[in-house]
């Protein structure tokens, strides 16, 4: 079969039961998404498949064929940075890392959401769009758990990384 | 996970015909694969089916495709406007990448939540028909209320659904001799009894291929879901509303409940209780009392018949502060 990841066409021969995650870990070396609970309860394992994030510890590979998909290491690189890659760096958000992979991927994700004018359960009014207020980010981030508990590092990166995106939109 | 043959529906009338369990978003199929709850032999991925349409319908409503995820659904500028109460119950549900992959047709279907269920070292009537309920006289907690049997005590997971059942709406399905029916959400469920293995009156082979909404309720809008996190956990109580007063008076109620049974919960004589009377706390009481004559704890569970009394209550003030 064939994954497109990172803008790179992969073809690789995996038994049905693959996870994405594990196809992109195991078969293809790119081992920045990490398997936390391997259960959807942590979001360690987040991509984004078609600009949307998921757990990709909870769909199988094969049937991604066709899709685009965006690990970590399709966001930046030591030398090149996303903005959320540096603002989590500017801001410490994160202790350990094991986490931060997958907050990264997933902010990423979040933050296209919010500009889609998509609501959250912490909207006060469903019918308008929402302001990315830090009630927000938190609300839709908790798909996220860091057991370090980095999150008000995590809240304020995030805010600085959605602010500068704005700017060089 | 026992390994299965994988295929692929290229359209909606084979996808039956394949013979195979339907895989969609997966996020709760694959999780309980994992864990060997489910071990199906055959996956059939229908993702790649023409099912993620939102159309309106001639009566006024919206035929809402099986594969729309509950993201898609939940933002969907109709649904927030006049469907607020199912927006809202989507997004009390799960988690954003969750949301993503889940669908519709998925999410009616959900297993439930119930940890004897999950461990296959338990018994569980649900998982091995025969085996015994571990949740009776054990770890019972998040377990129903009301319409339990001697064989299984579980909750339905979804938040969805409870939305779903206030708002009548109609899952549409093909069967996989090719004929189609439309099945009424409250007639969609099967309460435990004796077989709590059959959570669903679908056939085997029989796919989700839409939910229609009829033309939208007026009135006020709300989904109160409590539970043991501020976000992304499961409903201990979940009290869904859409309430329209006239005069002072409630001239329309409707209620659905989330975590108190095996399915999403509606009883028309609560409903029937508030209709044409001024709102009062008295009243409220009162609806609570037909909602809870029947309510049945098991031990450690016991604080949800208290706790969907202030739920409810709370939601009817809210719903009728403005009049």
């Amino acid at each position: 079969m064939k994954l497109k990841i990172n803008g790179t066409e992969h073809e690789l021969d995996v038994d049905t039961r693959t996870s994405l995650l594990d196809a992109c870990r195991d078969h293809l070396g790119l081992t920045g998404s990490k398997k936390g609970c391997d259960h959807g309860q942590c979001g360690a394992c987040t991509m984004l498949v078609n600009g949307r994030r998921i757990n990709s510890c909870l769909t199988l590979a094969v049937m991604h064929e066709g899709d685009e998909i965006t690990t970590i290491e399709g966001l930046g690189d030591p030398g090149n940075l996303h903005p959320m890659q540096e603002a989590f760096l500017h801001h410490d958000g994160f202790q350990c890392g094991y986490c931060t992979p997958g907050q990264i991927v997933s902010a990423v994700g979040m933050l296209g959401e919010v500009s889609d004018g998509w609501p959250s359960h912490a909207t006060a009014d469903v019918k308008d769009g929402a302001s990315l207020s830090q009630g927000e980010i938190r609300e839709r981030m908790s798909g996220n758990l860091c057991r370090c508990s980095a999150y008000p590092n995590i809240v304020d990166a995030i805010e600085t990384a959605s602010a500068k995106m704005k700017e060089t939109a | 996970m026992r390994p299965f043959e994988y295929s692929r529906a290229g359209n909606v009338s084979e996808a039956g015909a394949l013979a195979g369990r339907f895989i969609a978003g997966g996020t709760n199929l694959l999780d309980l694969m994992k864990l060997e709850v489910e071990t199906p032999e055959k996956l059939v991925d229908i993702t790649r089916l023409p099912l993620r349409e939102i159309e309106e319908t001639v009566d006024g409503g919206l035929r809402i495709g099986a594969l729309v995820t509950n993201s898609d659904l939940a933002a969907e500028p109709r649904i927030r406007r006049d469907y607020e109460v199912l927006s809202r119950a989507l997004l009390a549900g799960a988690s954003g990448q969750l949301r993503n992959k889940a669908t519709t047709g998925g999410n009616l279907l959900q297993r439930t939540r119930c940890s004897y269920f999950y461990e296959t070292s338990q018994p569980c009537n649900k998982r091995e028909p025969g085996s015994g309920c571990g949740a009776i006289g054990g770890f019972n907690r998040i377990h129903a209320i009301l319409g339990t049997s001697e064989k299984c005590i579980a909750t339905h997971p979804s938040d969805m659904a409870v939305a779903m059942r206030l708002l009548d709406a109609v899952v549409e399905t093909l069967k996989a001799d090719g004929s189609s029916r439309e099945i009424p959400v409250g007639e969609f469920y099967r309460l435990p009894g004796e077989t709590p293995q059959i959570e669903s009156v679908l056939d085997q082979g029989e796919l989700i291929t839409a939910v229609r909404l009829p033309k939208p309720l007026q009135g006020e809008h709300r989904y109160r879901k409590v539970r043991d996190r501020a976000s992304y956990a499961f409903a201990l109580v979940s009290v869904a509303a859409v309430v329209r007063m006239d005069g002072g008076r409630i001239a329309e109620a409707r209620l659905a409940f989330g975590g108190l049974a095996h399915m999403p919960w509606r009883d028309a004589a609560v409903e029937a209780a508030l209709i044409g009377q001024a709102p009062s706390m008295a009243l409220f009481d009162k609806a609570a009392d037909i909602l809870l004559a029947e309510a049945k704890g098991q031990g450690e569970n016991d604080f949800k018949i208290p706790l969907a009394r202030r739920t409810l209550k709370a939601v009817l003030a809210d719903a009728t502060k403005g009049a």
